[in-house]
């Protein structure tokens, strides 16, 4: 599987890194310092072990508004993050246009999406065909969640990529609800990575707290991709730990005790189980990623807060490529 | 100069960029093999492949979001829509993302695609092969709206929007697809688009129409030469972003203006031409600003009766100038 400790241990920065940026996105909501936070609390272990199976900067991706542990891994920096949850200058995704979470990323082959779930999946689907069109060898990561794997766009996305054997990923990030839906009233089958099957391509379902395997799930199917024999649907599954967002009461739909079960397989303290397990952290080790983390997020925090606001001209371009000033 | 219809115009428009840029590919529902319902693709199938000239599962949306995907690894896409009334199922491809991604991006990413879409009635096809679209996509910045009415101008604008940076929209008038034809310039020629043309002089009467009426409006012209009534008759080609000064220069000149469009009345394209010309011409007027457009029904009836009455022609026209002219 070529995990070497050093790449693990790697992967759990950056799932950590993730899950403090997170959490104190959360606290900036609460001080009323920011106006709006969407999560990946609970789904770091699938993003991160989709995005290091890639050629991070090579391979692309279409990704959707939970991937912060997923944009980390490819280059995002906390700063960049909270520029964007504080709408400054300076924020990469869109100059401070979109609301938060909205990703994109030119220098990471990271494409900008929109709010209306699904429509991501098909431009993969496009870049997947340019990819081969073009005798190219790069794969393609798109990522959903499952209750939005409901939407025609994704169906169709996939059915493309599957008739012409495309180079995609389709990562259904199943967190078992969508706001207050729960996966029972979005499909009549168990597993997201079961419509695969009647669109003709392989589906895997794996845990998605389970870092390990969710690389190895994913390293099957950029083999796949690579080779030339097509696109794959992953489901990884996860649980949403904290409301859908900053704007959502979680407890109208689902009890406490539900939320504290899951809270067990949090993938957070699963990982650093793992690694002490296996000897590949010792405690101090990880107290000093805790450290290192908090400190890079403090600093972030500092310097977005200093940083300016876009100057309200800038709202008029460039609404065509023509206005564009920067390469 | 060879003489050709509007439809074989456009074919070679299509050709001519095939064979000059490498990234350029049509896709579309039987644009392969069948070379359109159309024929608008005859041939192009045969000399050019199965990769470049693309038939595409039946899905509106992933034609366009897979054009997009395509366009965002550096393809340039010219998708066809079948029929412009089955553009909505696309609708979301083509307002939240095709136009807004230069703008969301901060200009990272910019979409160069073409969007093909035979448009319009008085072909016996319903209310569902016969509708005029153009006012959906003409309130939406991030798009241009083009729509040809003669070959010359089909070719010169394709070609045009083609090589554009940005979505373009070429809504195509079926009617006139083997109606209309014309000399069409030998060799390489542009025709930019976002300028207006003036496609007959006149002192009386000032008639802005685009595609099909457009070429009605000619015939009425003609016809009312001989009743002395002298009609200016103005082009204007380019629906998004609208030739303002070509407008309002004739305007100028005439004193007189009437808007005809073949969409329903309220809220169709033609609203915004009067509008332009209360707002910045209302001095130069002699009279108030008339439209003439379709009726405010769903769509246009199929039996023939029921659509002639929907459509507008050269008599029709011909009525609503010399009733301006008089005022
Ligand atoms: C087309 C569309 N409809 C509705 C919404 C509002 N909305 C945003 S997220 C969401 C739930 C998505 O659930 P899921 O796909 O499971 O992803 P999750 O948020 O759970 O990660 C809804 C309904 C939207 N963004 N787009
Ligand atoms: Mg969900």
């Amino acid at each position: 599987m070529g995990l070497s400790n050093e790449i693990l241990l790697d992967m759990y920065w950056t799932m950590l890194l993730a899950r403090r940026t997170d959490e104190r996105a959360w606290v900036l909501h609460r001080q009323g310092k920011i106006a709006f936070h969407i999560s990946g609390i609970g789904q770091e272990a699938a993003q991160v072990g989709a995005a290091f199976a890639l050629q991070r900067g090579q391979d692309w991706i279409s990704p959707y508004y939970r991937d912060l542990a997923l944009m980390l891994a490819v280059g995002l920096t906390p700063l960049e993050f909270m520029l964007s949850v504080m709408g400054k200058k300076g924020e990469p995704s869109s100059g401070a246009r979109q609301m938060p979470s909205h990703w994109g990323l030119r220098r990471a082959n990271v494409l900008s999406h929109s709010a209306p779930v699904a429509t991501q999946t098909l431009h993969a689907s496009g870049l997947g065909l340019a990819i081969k069109l073009k005798g190219d060898k790069h794969v393609v990561l798109t990522t959903i969640g499952e209750g939005s794997t409901s939407q025609g766009e994704w169906y169709e996305a996939v059915n493309w990529a599957a008739i012409h054997k495309l180079p995609v990923i389709f990562m259904v990030e199943n967190n078992s609800y969508a706001i207050s839906v729960p996966q029972d009233k979005q499909m009549a089958v168990p597993s997201a990575a079961d419509k695969a099957c009647g669109l003709g391509l392989p589906g895997i379902s794996v845990d998605g707290t389970d870092i390990v395997a969710v690389y190895s799930a994913m390293q099957i199917a950029v083999e796949r991709a690579r080779s030339g024999e097509g696109a794959t649907v992953i489901e990884a599954r996860a649980y949403r730990l904290t409301p859908h967002s900053s704007d959502d009461d979680d407890r109208a739909y689902r009890s406490r005790e539900e939320v504290e079960t899951y809270k067990k397989s949090d993938p957070i303290p699963l990982t650093q189980r793992l690694l002490l397990s296996k000897k590949i952290a010792t405690q101090a080790q990880l107290d000093e990623m805790e450290k290192r983390a908090q400190t890079e997020i403090e600093q972030a925090v500092a310097d977005a807060t200093a940083a300016p606001y876009p100057s309200p001209e800038e709202a008029l371009h460039p609404v065509y490529a023509e206005e564009v000033t920067h390469a | 100069m060879p003489e050709m219809t509007l439809i074989d115009a456009i074919r070679q428009g299509m050709d001519e960029e095939l064979a000059h840029d490498p990234n350029v590919f049509i896709v579309g529902e039987d644009v392969g093999v069948r070379g359109g319902v159309f024929r608008a693709t005859r041939g192009l199938f045969d000399k050019y492949g199965p990769q470049r000239v693309m038939d595409s599962p039946l899905a509106e949306a992933s034609i366009i979001g897979v054009g997009i995907g395509a366009a965002l690894y550096g393809m340039r896409p010219i998708c066809e829509i079948q029929f412009a009334d089955f553009i909505h199922p696309a609708f979301n491809q083509i307002i939240n993302e095709a136009a807004k991604m230069c703008y969301r991006s901060n200009g990272d990413w910019t979409v160069p695609m073409v969007i093909r879409a035979p448009y319009g009635g008085g072909i016996g096809g319903g209310l569902y092969h016969s509708q005029s679209l153009e006012a959906f996509f003409t309130h939406t910045p991030g798009l241009k709206v083009v729509v040809p009415s003669n070959p010359a101008d089909a070719k010169g604008l394709l070609k045009s929007a083609v090589r554009d940076p940005n979505p373009v929209l070429f809504f195509e008038p079926k009617k006139g697809y083997r109606l209309i034809k014309g000399e069409v310039p030998e060799g390489e020629y542009l025709v930019p688009i976002g300028k207006a043309d003036v496609s007959r002089e006149g002192t009386d009467v000032s008639v802005f129409a685009y595609g099909m009426m457009l070429y009605y409006t000619l015939q009425a012209a003609q016809k009312l030469a001989a009743e002395d009534i002298s009609v200016e008759v103005v082009d204007l080609r380019t629906l998004y972003p609208v030739d303002r000064e070509s407008i309002l220069t004739s305007v100028r000149k005439t004193g007189k203006a009437l808007v005809v469009y073949e969409d329903n009345l309220t809220g169709g394209y033609g609203a915004e031409i009067a509008a332009i010309i209360a707002e910045q011409a209302f001095t130069d007027l002699d009279a108030p600003v008339r439209r003439l457009a379709g009726p405010d029904v769903p769509a246009v009836p199929f039996s023939h009766p029921l659509q002639d009455w929907f459509m507008l022609n050269p008599d029709k026209i011909a009525a609503a100038i010399r009733d301006l002219a008089s005022y």
